[in-house]
């Protein structure tokens, strides 16, 4: 706990559309500590000035209907809050919203894909609605990729019964800055499905949150990261069961190799005192593969009531494990292929989670790229390789 | 004809010296069982020779074939023909026993295994050693019980053909049956050519179905008395106490 922590349940009170009820983070708050600040290129102080461009390309389900409306479209910003100072800012800055929309009762018959590329010349904001309408069921990708600094929120609003599942995949450039926010809203028995893949960019601090309208509502969100020297990835969750008898699965996994790689993970779960028969477990693991990666991990569970049906958390960062190097190399397989095998497998059990064989080939084959330079990086720092002689 | 030759061996773990000079030479052709009570420093003598991290050679070589093993990674070591199936086989989360058994044989071999001779090879294998199939997809170790754990130390060492083979207590944790499958798996290794076993055991049971051509006894970290197969009949009758005693 740190020092000027407040208890969970209020720290997510706060919540406005308009951008001055957020002063801006000097990195002492809680919400901020870990986030360099400095590198957010002016997202967090007014000072992005919208002059760059993200473009939004979708490639849709025949089922769905994609729509770029403006600010006062009627079913934008309904079903969140920005949180924090970036989300509000990005909240009065976006100019076109995309709104997609999966009619009731549909089956769509294949991903709808939204591919975000930046063009790389100043910031720019967005905002997405992904409405699902009751009974519906759909499966969406989000494809960030380009250089960029952008500023986003993304309402995933999943009517009764209806089913979504989503992969986000953050494939940026090296050089990009992205700070977004998804709130999934989730009604009377509807299920949400989130898999988050972090492997590009220079900063990414991506926040989903999950809240539930009524009853029965159902989430899992999952996610992999890959941080090399020099990138911070950072993955804010927070799960606000306010409903009785829902339930949240949380599951991130990454890996971190090379000076300065730094991941952040924060899991925030509230019972409120009304969400009797919640169950919800969440878990983070880290596999820090070299000297001079850090890896900050913090899962919070507060429970104000005393009707749950499970609640749990765990955090796991450390080495690769020795033992099963050994075992690997005791076998005959060179130390860097047993390196390989392990973290391929630490990340692989999450990543088998993608429905999309397409996705989740891709996933895998950047892995294997990140995998490959992890390799170069640790033979040039030699920190591990020599223990297993 | 290969050997393996253990030149007063001394090896300590954190510091403390657990082997105090271990003498012992296997060729191939040949089964020699070490037998010791518990603490004796038998698993020490086994991870040692195969280089694992936590221990520390202070003293002494270990040839096989003239080379040095003790200059050599863990893995190097395994490539050039040495095998430990292990007391107790690590779990390893997401690596899939098929994927692993692939990668151990192209590394052996030193190039990657036909797929179809490999998957009859592994399906052979596994035959018989009345490994369920499923098991070639789950992950490495995990959830197996003692018994299924121990079959596959041994299913590696048939695919792996090593020169040199140390088994580290295959036998201990196995029900009868199980005992007789992992028993004709070593048997089945020993005639397969030019191949030396060294058993560590607690038990004398396993050498009823891998008949020993020599039996050490070992006790406080070296050898103090080898002999023959009628050394474990006289274990069997007497128990390791002399030796404890003798030793403490
Ligand atoms: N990793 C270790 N850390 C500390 N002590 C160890 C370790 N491994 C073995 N020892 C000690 O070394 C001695 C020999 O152990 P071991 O080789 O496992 O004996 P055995 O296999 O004959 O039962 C014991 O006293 C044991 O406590
Ligand atoms: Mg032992």
């Amino acid at each position: 706990m740190g020092l000027n922590e407040k208890p969970l349940s209020t720290l997510h009170e706060k919540a406005s559309y308009d951008l001055a009820d957020f002063d801006v983070p000097t990195g002492r708050e809680e919400a901020w500590r870990f986030t360099p600040l400095a590198r957010l290129k002016g997202l967090h102080n007014g000072k992005a000035e919208a002059a760059g461009h993200v473009r939004v390309d979708v490639e849709a389900a025949p089922e769905v209907t994609v729509e770029t409306v403006g600010r006062d479209d009627a079913r934008v910003g309904k079903s969140f809050m920005p949180a924090d100072r970036v989300s509000a800012q990005a909240w009065n800055s976006f100019e076109k919203a995309t709104v997609i929309t999966v009619p009731r009762e549909a089956v769509t018959s294949k991903p709808t894909v939204l591919t975000l590329t930046g063009t790389g010349d100043g910031a720019a904001y967005g905002h997405i609605v992904v409405k699902v309408e009751p009974m519906a069921e759909a499966v969406l990708v989000l494809d960030h990729k380009g250089s960029a600094v952008y500023a986003d929120n993304i309402e995933f609003v999943v009517g009764d019964g209806a089913s979504l599942r989503v992969v986000s995949l953050q494939d940026w450039d090296d050089d990009a800055v992205h700070v977004s926010s998804h709130h999934a809203s989730l009604a009377k028995d509807a299920t949400f499905r989130s898999f988050v893949v972090t492997f590009g960019g220079d900063l990414v601090r991506l926040s989903p949150s999950v809240t539930y309208t009524a009853p029965g509502g159902d989430a899992d969100m999952s996610g992999v990261y890959f941080v090399d020297a020099g990138q911070h990835l950072e993955h804010r969750l927070l799960v606000d069961h306010s409903q009785p008898n829902c339930k949240s699965n949380v599951d991130y996994r990454g890996a971190l190799q090379g000076d300065r790689a730094h991941a952040v993970w924060i899991g925030d779960v509230i019972i409120r005192v009304e969400a009797e028969g919640t169950d919800t477990y969440e878990l983070n693991r880290n596999l820090i593969l070299t000297d001079g990666a850090r890896a900050d991990s913090v899962p919070n569970l507060e429970i104000l009531t005393g009707e749950v049906a499970g609640a749990g958390h765990a955090s796991a960062s450390g080495r690769l494990d020795d033992e099963h190097i050994f075992y690997l190399q005791a076998r005959g397989i060179p130390y860097d292929e047993a390196r390989r095998l392990v973290v391929r497998g630490f990340l692989g059990q999450l990543i088998e989670k993608i429905q999309i064989d397409e996705i989740r080939e891709r996933v895998m084959n950047a892995l294997e790229a990140e995998l490959n330079t992890a390799e170069s990086v640790a033979e040039a720092a030699e920190p591990v390789a020599e223990t297993v002689r | 004809m290969s050997t393996l030759e253990i030149r007063d061996l001394q090896v300590a773990v954190e510091d403390k010296e657990i082997l105090r000079g271990v003498n012992l030479t296997v060729q191939a052709g040949q089964t020699h069982a070490i037998m010791g009570p518990n603490g004796s420093g038998k698993s020490t003598l086994a991870y040692a020779i195969a280089g694992h991290p936590k221990y520390t050679v202070t003293g002494g070589q270990v040839l096989l074939d003239g080379v040095d093993l003790l200059e050599l990674s863990v893995d190097e070591r395994a490539r050039a023909g040495l095998f430990l199936a292990m007391q107790y086989p690590v779990e390893v989360p997401g690596v899939s026993v098929s994927n692993f058994l692939r990668s151990a044989v192209t590394a052996v071999r030193g190039e990657a295994p036909k797929l179809r001779e490999f998957a009859k090879d592994l399906k052979g294998g596994m035959d018989a050693l009345s490994i369920d199939p499923a098991f070639a997809q789950r992950n490495l170790n995990e959830g197996f019980s003692g018994g299924e754990k121990k079959r596959h130390e041994i299913l590696q060492m048939e695919l792996l053909k090593p020169k040199i083979a140390v088994l580290d207590e295959t036998d201990s944790g196995l029900d009868v049956d199980a005992l007789r499958v992992v028993s004709e798996g070593i048997n089945r290794f020993r005639a397969s050519g030019d191949t030396g076993v060294l058993l560590i055991t607690h038990y004398t049971r396993i050498l009823r179905y891998v008949k020993p051509d020599f039996v050490h006894v070992f006790a406080a970290g070296r050898i103090v008395e080898q002999g023959g197969p009628e050394l474990a009949d006289k274990l069997e009758a007497e128990g390791y106490e002399q030796y404890t005693k003798a030793s403490a």
